[in-house]
């Protein structure tokens, strides 16, 4: 076997070996409790993977967590430690539904580009803030990235219930039936029932954008070298300052694209509170992606699954574990991941032919 | 009088993976003497060293120090017997004094833990005039000069009772007249019966102050013996395996054609004093101009300048026959892990590092891997890049071939100016000689090359002028060709400026 082989599969074991360890873990809590871990367990995956329904509602949980860890990761990937996702999907939702409802009746081939740019804009804007403060004034991303989730919910929330609400509720009025898309069981009858809709192929479109852009261009090419190497890449001549904002402006977009799933594809209006932490859990699925845009959809189905999974166990435990059990995991990933890094160098140094010491 | 031997270490052996770091390496240190250890980069000796402390344990092998076997797990286990090692990279606190920074590790306290701040003054007054290794306590480390900073390093060491010390390539960072300090140091801790390990590469240091010396070659011992028995060039064959061909300037004068012209440049930001003060040169075509130095005199603000990563404050730089002057420099960097390489980057990638919007290189969006490829496997050829694997990141290279990267890369730039930064810093004396003979030839061809280096016999070699720099002025330019490392020495330290 080759070099790049055996370390892929021997990442992949990590991984593995690392959510083994946190199901292990979680079953500690669930044995506190005086439940069986084992039937709990069992429970999640046949009701959330062992059948059509299940795995309907996890690839609609899926989706936006593709687009959120695309997000993420395309920041990552620069060196831009990007929290602001929960925010870019927020500002991106309500552009969606403001150009849904004010424009309905378009025809629909007008309306859903429409809609989406309008989407990806808004997100673009909330996504270049940090990137702009930073390459302006090296004011730091976490901080700022942060602060803008804050600035989105509150502006957002005042928005949607005093301007735009449907009175005596929180969500604002429905979008055009020109600016749905439909959803998976319109083609596959087997979704039956479950929200997942047109906006997993998007998603999916997305990750292959990403990739070509990280792999294939000069683009992708200059913003993993400021992501590797800064100064390696100042001193090349690279301009860090607008690479770094074209980046978090694109991560913003493509985080606010999340968005559409729910207010184009599901309930069809914008709610508030509808991204529950999906912008947070586009960390995560970028983590366990090690940041790979070809890999983001595994990762996401895997967090979709567990969030869908304790929907399903929510009259067996409280919903408090299935939190505590999505902690662990995303820890378990980090330390696994540390570990790799540090046995990874002997192991790609052995496994190369004549690598020269000294 | 038979003296007795303070190391003795027997069929030590070490591998690393497939590596023999070390095999069955003997090495008896009498106390109370200068011992050296010589070798290229990775022949063994740092490996042996730490063995030596504590950090890594022999495969086989026994120690005995004083006499007595030892094994040593942690460095803590080798302080306690007295080993200690001085670092090349001090391991100091700069925001902290010179007596916080000796006692640190082992304070002294009295009975309810409050630092004994008379009791550590006192011992460490004792220690520096028992070693006369006279020193300010109280001034804060950052203030020190090298030469300083190593001292505060050594009287750590002995405040902690040690009475063998390791000196991990000692003179890398002082000015020749430092060095001598250093050395006197050095005997005056042995004629008071302390032993030394030097390690080294520099053959005249060894010469000059080390009782016996112990050369390593690809982790075993080659040559054993008294200093005063041996002779520079038997120490140099035996530490490289074969004779070092004679290297020599190049004896065509350089062109009268100014390819480079520095025109009264400062640089100013917030500190008080100017990084760069009133700055005026020229650099010919087929010329290489040496910049002398202590570091941190202002060569790297220079170098930040004429490639373009600063703009002077005031003063001008032209550059000679072409317009655009950032596109016409080969750069090769100071650091080149975090300056001219990207270590996660491939070969491949890193080929192209600064030059990835050349044509060949990249349309207006798309890569051509192609072009990469080939001109990655022209770099690997032309410049025996080994192993020779574009898909191999940066990292997993030894740094002689790190170097020739990065050579590839900005020797083949349609460039006339090479701004060289301590080129052959960390290399073994294979790749230094390769890099060293490649200047040269690029030279003879008709660029003007700058040559930023810290080490002087190499300004001397490869110079044909040397400038010198101090706090951030250019003190002089001298002829290579009839100064000596002791009148750079003097330029360097400010002595000549305060003797004027």
């Amino acid at each position: 076997m080759n070099g790049a082989a055996r370390i892929l599969m021997l990442k992949g074991a990590g991984v593995f070996a690392a959510l083994l360890f946190s199901l292990i873990c979680g079953g500690v809590f669930i044995s506190a409790i005086g439940k069986d871990p084992l039937q709990i367990y069992l429970q999640m995956f046949s009701e959330s993977l062992g059948n059509p329904y299940g795995i309907g509602q996890i690839l609609f949980k899926a989706t936006t967590f593709i687009f959120t860890g695309l997000s993420v990761a395309v920041c990552f990937r620069s060196g831009f430690f990007n929290i602001g996702a929960e925010g870019q999907l927020m500002v991106g939702g309500l552009c969606i539904a403001v150009t849904g409802f004010s424009f309905a009746g378009l025809p629909s081939l007008l309306h859903i580009p429409l809609c989406i740019l309008a989407g990806m804009a808004g997100g673009a804007a909330w996504g270049f803030i940090p990137g702009f403060l930073k390459a302006r004034f090296g004011a730091h991303e976490v901080i700022n990235t942060i602060m803008l989730n804050f600035i989105a919910a509150a502006l957002i929330s005042y928005l949607v219930n005093s301007v735009f609400a449907v009175p005596a509720t929180v969500h604002t009025p429905p979008v055009g039936h020109s600016a749905e898309l439909a959803r998976l069981e319109s083609l596959f009858s087997i979704f039956k029932g479950s929200p997942v809709n047109f906006s997993l192929a998007l998603a999916l479109l997305a990750a292959l954008f990403v990739h070509y852009v990280l792999s294939h261009t000069r683009f992708g090419y200059e913003l993993r070298a400021i992501g590797l190497g800064s100064r390696a890449a100042e001193c090349a001549h690279m301009n860090v300052g607008l690479l770094t904002m074209t980046v978090t402006t694109l991560s913003g977009a493509l985080a606010a694209l999340g968005s559409a799933n729910f207010v184009m594809g599901y309930k069809h209006y914008y709610e508030i509170g509808f991204s529950d932490g999906a912008g947070f859990m586009g960390i995560a699925v970028a983590l366990l992606a090690n940041n790979r845009p070809l890999a983001i959809p595994f990762a996401a189905l895997f967090f979709g699954m567990l969030d869908y999974g304790g929907l399903t166990i929510n009259t067996l435990v409280p919903k408090e574990l299935v939190n505590i059990l999505q902690a662990i995991v995303i820890i378990m990933i980090v330390l696994s991941m540390k570990l790799m890094d540090r046995w990874m160098p002997q192991f790609e140094k052995t496994s190369l032919p004549a690598a020269s010491n000294g | 009088m038979p003296s007795s031997l303070a190391i003795d270490m027997r069929g030590i052996t070490k591998t690393f993976r497939n590596v023999r770091a070390n095999d069955r390496i003997d090495l008896s240190v009498e106390q109370g003497s200068i011992h050296a250890l010589v070798g290229e980069n990775g022949a063994g000796k740092s490996t042996l060293m730490k063995i030596l402390y504590g950090m890594y344990r022999p495969d086989a092998g026994t120690i005995s120090i004083d006499g007595e076997t030892c094994t040593f797990s942690t460095p803590q286990d080798a302080i306690g017997r007295g080993v200690a090692m001085v670092h090349q990279h001090f391991m100091l606190i700069p925001t902290m004094t010179v007596s916080e920074n000796i006692i640190l590790g082992s304070e002294p306290v009295t009975g309810l833990g409050r630092l004994d701040a008379r009791k550590s003054r006192a011992d460490i007054d004792k220690l520096a005039s028992k070693f006369n290794l006279s020193i300010e306590p109280d001034a804060l480390v950052s203030t020190l000069p090298v030469g300083l900073q190593q001292r505060v390093e050594i009287l750590k060491v002995l405040y902690r009772r040690a009475d063998i010390l390791i000196l991990d390539e000692p003179t890398a960072v002082l000015a020749p007249q430092e060095i001598e300090k250093l050395f006197d140091t050095l005997r005056t801790l042995r004629d008071d019966g302390a032993t030394v390990i030097m390690i080294t590469h520099k053959l005249q240091e060894v010469m000059s102050v080390s009782d016996h010396v112990t050369v390593l070659r690809n982790g075993r011992v080659v040559l054993a013996c008294e200093t005063a028995t041996t002779d520079m060039a038997t120490l140099s064959q035996a530490m490289v395996g074969r004779e070092i061909s004679a290297r020599s300037r190049s004896s065509s004068p350089p062109s009268t054609e100014p390819l480079l012209s520095v025109d009264h440049i400062s640089f100013v930001d917030r500190q008080p004093r100017p990084h760069l003060d009133d700055i005026s040169f020229t650099l010919h075509r087929k010329e290489i101009l040496g910049i002398a130095g202590v570091e941190g005199n202002g060569q790297s603000y220079l170098v930040d300048l004429l490639t373009g990563m600063r703009q002077p404050t005031s003063g001008t730089l032209r550059l000679h026959g072409h317009g655009s002057a950032l596109s016409h420099i080969a750069h090769i960097p100071e650091d080149r892990h975090r300056e001219g390489l990207v270590l996660d980057f491939t070969l491949a990638e890193n080929a192209v590092l600064g030059r990835q919007r050349e044509g060949q290189f990249s349309g207006p969006l798309k890569f051509r891997r192609r072009g990469i490829a080939d001109f990655a496997s022209t770099i690997i050829k032309q410049f025996g890049v080994h192993p020779p694997s574009m898909t191999q990141r940066a990292r997993m290279f030894s740094g002689g071939n790190q170097q020739k990267i990065v050579l590839g890369r900005e020797l083949t730039k349609k460039a006339d100016l090479i701004i060289a930064n301590q080129p052959c810093r960390g290399l073994d004396i294979g790749a230094m000689e390769f890099v060293q003979q490649l200047l040269l030839q690029q030279r003879d061809s008709g660029k003007g090359i700058l040559l930023i280096s810290a080490d002087l016999s190499e300004l001397l070699l490869l110079s044909d002028r040397i400038a010198v720099m101090f706090e951030g002025k250019l003190v002089t330019i001298l002829d290579a060709g009839t100064c000596t490392e002791y009148d750079l020495g003097a330029h360097m330290t400010g002595a000549s400026r305060r003797s004027a």
